[in-house]
């Protein structure tokens, strides 16, 4: 690619430097400042609606997402998933073919045993209607699901079907979005992540199914991303620890 | 570049669109909604005041230090495999998407809602460059068909009705069953969602905006409620990002404390459906996402705006809360102003991006109520900045002669106390006395402007200066 910008880039900078009664770069030591303020990424006001107990959080997880349509269902165990998603997408009279992320924390379910499901594990077509996928995090503040890119976890899963179920362990809820950045930068650094120093390509918040007001601002759910978002909660005993 | 502005055009846009029925019926049906959103999401949220003297001080911090930070983020993106490329103008802009764009010999692009792209007029140079652009937000789609600008920075199609919604996709939609029920809004939607669908995975390019983008890491966020901005960067091999360089904050923290105010301001959601950060393209091992990821970097005119008065005007998160408290705004509608950028924050940026000259009109269209610096998250004053184009207008001898004229008149009488006094006592015994009869004066030399829609109150005919100094001071 071809790079015609660089005469744009010099005479945005020193527009900018201008503006600022200089004609360089800003001194060492106020660089010196700046990359610290970078490198020590400290947390701003962080709501105290947060301030509770797990089982406090898991709890406003779940309320605030049910605020912003999306469904839940709480289950004791990964045994008891397969079931809790087939019985959900019987009740809403869904198709039992799924598409699911190819997550190993997802194998930690029975899937097999539940015979009323066609599970196909990788990225979902166009015509693919239902998508299962885990959460490596979960913010309580306004009952948001995080969810990284990467080999076990296609980021079109969260959007191209209509219906996405996500499997979520009680224990991966936090309290607010600085947790899950805290989360990325350590997944980042993780020698063993195979992520070379960067975060994730994708990092997607979802909070709640798809949704547009553009029409005379009547809330429609589901105009381009999915239509239904459906969280099973597993209690995976977190809170007793 | 020649700038498409209508905004020299203000006054009578402003008369058209107040006896356009159905501008009126839409913006009667949106009234309140945005108002209430916000004011709900306000209360829920015991730390939104302070959020926003944070979000403040975050923007007034990084405008000290543009330039740091964005060579800082330049830096990172390339670590993580893009590329920045700097635009001085709209026009540098466009050549960097078409060059990109031919680069992979892109037929179609399908776009996020961006309202840099329509600054930029991105879709017709894609179009002249015989590429087809597919705007994939249901109300940039609506406008797209129409051939209209958007109306609204987070409502592109506010000023419309679902009738005139459904008239455009029947015109548009012809391989349909013609007698089709579309009378609701979902069976709208529905239509758009089934068309677009397939759009999605027939482009080579997708562009996008940005809310932020972060210094600490590289990485530029999109802020949707759709997920068509999700599906338009995730599929097709190349992502673009248009974005303006103030959209610059330093750390993620930073970021949040932002998006924390952003979508309580805009539609009174606590947190929008979707929050994306994107870094650089897809990772080797990855089974989706861009091939190519490239952040093109606006400036056009907006430097020029740091270090003067109206450098607050860059701490702007385009939530639109201003216009939705706009009393101007919500009678005459977005289209008025004849720009991309409507209402109190439009009447602000637009001269300065496209000159005094050309939109000096807009800071004229204000009540000076007040609310829209009020309701600003990032704490914008809105009206002195306005005050300050007119100054300018009037220093530039652009304001009409009438006005000069009237202004100069005023102020030899200001300047004089007791000439002003005896001046406006005479005035106001002569109204009283005009309106002796009803109380109230159906037409008035030099105030046609006003009396042609409503009826001016007599004065009781004396001056508050008057009534002052006789001791009514209760």
């Amino acid at each position: 690619m071809s790079d015609d910008s660089s005469n744009g880039r010099d005479q945005i900078l020193s527009s900018l430097r201008r503006s600022r009664g200089r004609d360089g770069p800003v001194d060492e030591a106020t660089a010196e400042t700046l990359r610290a303020r970078i490198a020590g990424h400290k947390r701003n006001i962080v709501p105290a609606r947060t301030d509770t107990d797990h089982a406090g959080l898991v709890d406003l997880f779940e309320t605030m997402a049910q605020k912003v349509f999306a469904t839940t269902t709480r289950v004791s165990d990964m045994a008891d998933v397969p079931d809790a998603v087939a019985d959900y997408l019987r009740g809403a009279n869904l198709p039992s073919e799924v598409v699911m992320a190819p997550d190993t924390d997802l194998d930690a379910a029975p899937w097999a045993e539940n015979s009323l499901l066609e599970i196909r594990r990788g990225v979902p077509d166009e015509p693919d209607q239902v998508s299962i996928t885990s959460a490596p995090s979960a913010v309580a503040e306004t009952g948001t699901l995080a969810m990284y890119s990467g080999p076990a976890h296609p980021s079109t899963l969260n959007f191209v079907p209509e219906t996405h179920v996500v499997v979520l362990p009680a224990s991966r809820v936090v309290k607010s979005y600085e947790d899950v950045f805290d989360a990325v930068r350590e997944l980042a650094a993780d020698p063993d992540s195979g992520r070379g120093g960067l975060p994730p390509r994708t990092v997607n918040f979802v909070t709640g199914p798809s949704r547009s007001g553009d029409i005379e601002q009547t809330l429609l759910l589901g105009a381009h991303g999915p239509r239904r978002l459906h969280i099973v909660i597993v209690e995976d005993g977190a809170d007793n620890g | 570049m020649t700038v498409h502005s209508t905004s020299r055009n203000f006054k009578n846009n402003a008369r058209d669109q107040l006896a356009n029925e159905d501008l009126q019926a839409a913006l009667n049906k949106a009234r309140g909604h945005f108002v209430d959103g916000r004011a709900t999401a306000r209360d829920n949220l015991p730390e939104f005041d302070d959020l926003r003297d944070q979000a403040r001080d975050i923007k007034d911090h990084t405008l000290e230090h543009l330039d740091f930070y964005l060579e800082a983020y330049e830096e990172k993106v390339r670590e993580s495999g893009g590329h920045v490329h700097w635009a001085r103008t709209a026009a540098d802009a466009q050549r960097i998407v078409l060059d990109i764009c031919r680069s992979v010999d892109a037929k179609q692009v399908n776009k996020g809602k961006s309202m840099i792209g329509e600054e930029i007029e991105i879709n017709k140079a894609l179009e002249a460059d015989g590429i087809r652009p597919i705007e994939t937000d249901l109300g940039e789609y609506i406008i797209q068909l129409r051939g209209e600008l958007p109306s609204h920075i987070i409502a592109p199609a506010v000023h419309l009705t679902k009738a005139q919604v459904e008239t455009s996709f029947r015109e548009n939609h012809t391989e349909l069953d013609p007698d089709r029920v579309l009378e609701e809004p979902l069976s709208l939607l529905d239509e758009a969602r089934t068309i677009l669908r397939k759009k999605y995975f027939e482009a080579e390019v997708g562009i996008t905006g940005a809310n932020l983008l972060i210094a600490e890491t590289g990485s530029s966020i999109i802020v949707t409620n759709e997920g068509n901005g999700d599906l338009s960067q995730l599929i097709p091999k190349v992502h673009i990002v248009l974005a303006s360089l103030e959209k610059i904050v330093p750390t993620l923290e930073d970021a949040a404390t932002i998006l924390r105010v952003l979508a309580r301001s805009a539609t009174g959601q606590e947190f929008s459906s979707y929050t994306t950060l994107s870094t650089g393209p897809k990772r080797e091992e990855d089974p989706d996402g861009p091939e190519q990821y490239h952040v093109v970097l606006l400036d056009n005119g907006r430097t020029d705006m740091l270090g003067t008065e109206f450098e607050e005007m860059l701490r702007c998160i385009r939530c639109g809360a201003c216009m939705n408290h706009c009393p101007v705004y919500q009678s005459v509608g977005g289209h008025a102003y004849g720009w991309v950028y409507p209402g109190p924050m439009g009447s602000v940026l637009s001269p300065g991006l496209i000159g005094v000259d050309e939109a000096g009109h807009l800071p004229n269209a204000s009540t000076f109520c007040g609310r829209c610096e009020e309701v600003c998250p990032m704490h914008i004053p809105l009206p002195k900045m306005m005050r300050h184009w007119r100054e300018r207008e009037f220093e530039s001898h652009l304001s009409p002669g009438s006005a000069r004229v009237g202004l100069g008149v005023w102020a030899f009488f200001a300047r004089r106390p007791r000439l002003y006094q005896m001046a406006t006592g005479l005035q106001m015994r002569m109204l009283s006395w005009m309106g002796r009869k009803r109380g109230r004066l159906s037409s008035l030399p030099l105030a046609k402007g006003w009396t042609k829609y409503r009826e001016l109150p007599a004065p009781q005919g004396r001056t508050f200066q008057s009534r002052w100094k006789s001791g009514e001071r209760a």
